[in-house]
């Protein structure tokens, strides 16, 4: 037993590593870290911090995921609360800035999590509505402008470093700290795994499962409203059109990158995050090569594969021993 | 049995139909006749075995062992289009057509008739209405499917395997939602088939329907052929019998004595409680250290009642008291709160929790109650799973296993430690002895018995009347969705609960 390697988290951890050191091999300063004005630069630091709005998505993305939800809308609630963030910043402080903002990612995620939860809507369908309203809704506050500001308060999110780490790294580090704290330090994670692997047994076995289906939704929503945040901070603006676009996707990617099924059950907010910043490794390597940017897609396509099929039971149980290690599929029960 | 010899050789014979899934016998050594122009019955309670024997002769699931002969001629359908091809069709209850096209489409599907490739819809169209005037049906065939009832839909699926030169048609429950007329309706297509030398098997639980228009009857318990005779030499107690009872002379009482005058605390006590369409109101008392048993055939209501209980289905009328207070139990967290817990009947879709561990699986109902804010640390969690892995001897003791790969028998146990560990003053189990082995239900009801004596309330729905028998105080009889009899103290024997499901109901036949 206490042999016993971790069930899941070593192939995203290898993929990471072998893709880091393939940025390395094309870019041989890849790993080269200076201190400059107290902040740390480099290629490595600036794949955390180009990763954070995705890894930020992603920890909304896996508890929704666990629960055989879906949450596409997580783009165009990036591009409402950055709207909102960037249309403030310059009349009012930055508390109020940031309560509006997250405010409205969380009334974003209460939208969601009623139409899943109370209406019985399929979470692909309902989640749609608001990314495509979404988008309108951010235009309607910018008013179909760039929205600019000059605010340093709400600048030092995007751009600021907190001993020496960007703003948005440390910011997603607390986010993630904040959700195990919430998640595993409470029984939330062990209802969210039996909701999301059995919605009826759990129920039966008296799990609100309602209200957990609308919270989570309103987690992911606020995930979504401080990524907003560090984009627009990042760029000084917010830009309704583009901010977030086809993020959601990402977030998908990292979370399944991440071991967790869309068939719910079982997550790791983790490897979630791992799997984000697996996907922002991999952009920034293609930049760092020379190749045309292009290329990225396909290679992205071709390393998600990769990263997949290494976590397939079935493919496991001929590779045991190579770091996937799926008791079960050894076993030879499969669920039925 | 004597008149075989005279009859012609069977249109399908199956013989020697076995299947295991992950060491649970599934189908026992069947075997299984059906004749020409024959509407033949197959019975069974819930896990008997029919649906196992008809994936098994439709090629759904491959057999273990068995040989299978259609006109003579041995055959091993490898898939549900290969077991059609030889001439050997299915309708589910589900009707596996697609709603939204339309009806000539769905019965031309496939094979569609064509002219330079391109589909002849006029030509289509024509056939369609052919084809279903034969069964008395005129209907726009350009209509959708779905804008029909459910009774037209089956004969559509029927029409269509029939014109598929179908000479063996499996009918699995299409009764199940019909009314009185769309039945008769059916029965009449069926009846038609039967002249045209079609062999019918027809699955239902309605055994009504069973003596309005079967010729032969086969049983199937536990995986086992329980018996199969023409329907007039199988009256309606013996066939009850058959798919209930093991052997009659089994069923002397072994009670153990109720232990009279002692005084036992009210737990629960429902006074017309019911709801429209589910159940039809009933009163029923629980009590400390006291065993109530519903006993009825499949869809009876025994499992509507339970889920009333537990709040998982809200009653509509009726008062219920719960420890001298007036209650009302809106939700299964409702039925927690007043120390109520829930074994379900459909272990794998409503108790277990697949991928979770023993443990978690063990926690999940306290830990529900005592709700997400005050997590059971990860050390009572081992303590309460060690408790209850020690206690009801769960195979293999690790806790740490995911459930999914336990045997049935011990992922019952693990679901009545999950409701255990909640320390429930009333339990509710819904066949606790379903599916699981021999061995694993004598634990089980041994389990039940200790419960009992330490003060728990039990209510107990089984289809395995010998074992109710041994272990309830009161055994309540439901029929047609009704509770139809309390039996008590001496009444409580195999033979009272069978005639009491038996009799007719005053307008039916009496068989």
């Amino acid at each position: 037993m206490a042999l016993r390697l971790p069930r899941i988290g070593t192939s995203q951890i290898v993929a990471l590593g072998l893709i880091l050191v393939a940025n390395w091999i094309v870019s041989p300063q890849f790993f080269d870290i200076r201190l400059q004005d107290g902040r740390l630069f480099g290629s490595l630091i600036d794949v955390f911090n180009r990763g954070a709005p995705v890894a930020l998505l992603s920890i909304g993305m896996v508890l929704v995921i666990a629960m055989r939800g879906i949450d596409l809308s997580v783009g165009a609630v990036m591009a409402i609360c950055g709207a909102i963030a960037a249309s403030l910043a310059d009349s009012h402080s930055l508390p109020v800035v940031l309560a509006a903002a997250l405010g409205a990612g969380l009334l974003c995620g209460l939208w969601n999590g009623l139409l899943v939860a109370v209406l019985g809507i399929q979470p692909i369908v309902a989640t749609l509505i608001l990314m495509v309203a979404g988008r309108g809704i951010a235009q309607l506050i910018t008013e179909g402008r760039i929205v600019t500001f000059t605010s340093p308060d709400l600048a030092f999110l995007g751009g600021g470093s907190v001993l020496g780490l960007p703003t948005p790294v440390v910011l997603t580090l607390g986010m993630m700290a904040l959700t195990l704290l919430l998640v595993r330090g409470t029984a939330l994670g062990l209802m969210i795994e039996a909701t999301g692997g059995n919605p009826r047994a759990s129920a039966l076995a008296g799990i609100g499962t309602r209200l957990i289906t609308v919270a989570v939704y309103m987690w992911s929503g606020l995930c979504a409203a401080l990524a907003g945040i560090v984009a627009s901070a990042d760029i000084l603006g917010a830009d309704a059109n583009n901010a977030g676009l086809w993020l959601e996707l990402d977030a998908i990617l990292a979370v399944v990158i991440g071991g967790t099924s869309l068939f719910g059950g079982r997550f790791s907010i983790l490897l979630a995050v791992v799997g984000a910043f697996i996907i922002q490794a991999m952009n920034t390597g293609i930049l760092l090569s020379g190749f045309p940017p292009e290329t990225n897609l396909v290679v992205k396509a071709v390393v998600v594969l990769a990263v997949l099929l290494a976590q397939s039971p079935r493919l496991g149980g001929h590779l045991a021993g190579l770091g996937v290690l799926f008791k079960r599929s050894k076993s030879g029960g499969r669920r039925s | 049995m004597h008149a075989t010899e005279t009859l012609p050789p069977p249109l399908l014979a199956l013989a020697g139909f076995s299947k295991s899934f992950a060491g649970f016998t599934a189908l026992d050594r069947v075997d299984f006749t059906l004749r020409a122009g024959e509407i033949h019955a197959l019975l069974g309670e819930n896990g008997a075995g029919k649906s196992t024997l008809i994936k098994a002769m439709t090629g759904v699931v491959a057999r273990d062992a068995g040989t299978m002969k259609l006109d003579g001629v041995a055959i091993t359908p490898r898939s549900a289009q290969d077991a059609l091809a030889a001439g050997i069709a299915t309708v589910y209850q589900e009707v596996n057509l697609a709603p939204n096209l339309s009806v000539a489409q769905n019965l031309f599907l496939g094979r569609q008739p064509t002219r330079f490739g391109l589909v002849r819809e006029g030509e289509m169209r024509r056939r369609a209405r052919a084809l279903l005037s034969e069964f008395g049906l005129s209907i726009d065939v350009a209509a959708p499917l779905e804008s029909y009832s459910v009774a037209i839909q089956h004969i559509v699926a029927i029409a269509r395997a029939v014109d598929q030169s179908a000479r063996v048609l499996i009918l699995d429950e299409p009764t199940a939602s019909l009314d009185a007329h769309e039945v008769e309706v059916l029965f009449a297509v069926m009846r038609q088939l039967s002249a045209r030398g079609i062999g019918i098997v027809f699955v239902t639980h309605f055994l009504d329907q069973v003596y309005a228009i079967c010729d032969r009857i086969t049983v199937l318990r536990n995986g086992r052929l329980a018996g199969s005779a023409p329907v007039e030499e199988l009256p309606r107690l013996d066939l009850v019998r058959l798919m209930l009872g093991r052997e009659l002379s089994e069923a002397t009482s072994r009670r153990p004595p109720v232990i009279e005058g002692e005084a036992r605390a009210d737990i629960a006590t429902f006074r017309g409680v019911g709801k429209a369409g589910t159940i039809a109101p009933f009163d029923l008392s629980l009590r400390a250290g006291h065993v109530v048993g519903l006993a009825g055939l499949l869809g009876s209501g025994r499992t509507e009642t339970v889920r009333l209980v537990f709040g998982v289905d809200p009653a509509d009328c009726g008062a219920a008291e719960v420890g001298g207070r007036a209650v009302t139990i809106g939700s299964p967290r409702e039925a927690m709160a007043l120390g109520f817990g829930y074994c379900p009947e459909e272990r794998k879709t409503e108790g277990i929790v697949a991928e979770l561990t023993v443990r978690e699986n063990i926690a999940l109902a306290l830990q529900a109650r005592r709700g997400a804010l005050s997590p059971l640390s990860r050390r009572e969690q081992d303590a309460l799973a060690a408790r209850f892995i020690g206690l009801l001897d769960i195979r293999p003791p690790d806790p740490e296993r995911p459930v999914g790969l336990l045997s049935g028998g011990n992922q019952q146990k693990v679901l009545l430690a999950r409701w255990l560990a909640t320390a429930p003053r009333l339990l509710i189990l819904d066949e606790p002895t379903r599916g699981i082995d021999v061995g694993a239900h004598a634990e089980i009801i041994g389990l039940i018995r200790d419960l009992c004596r330490e003060g728990m309330a039990l209510l107990v729905v089984s289809s395995e009347l010998e074992e109710l028998v041994t272990y309830a105080d009161e055994v309540v009889v439901l029929r047609d969705r009704a509770h139809v009899a309390r039996l008590s103290g001496a009444q409580i024997e195999v033979s009272t609960i069978l005639a009491t499901i038996a009799q007719a109901p005053a307008c039916a036949d009496a068989a």
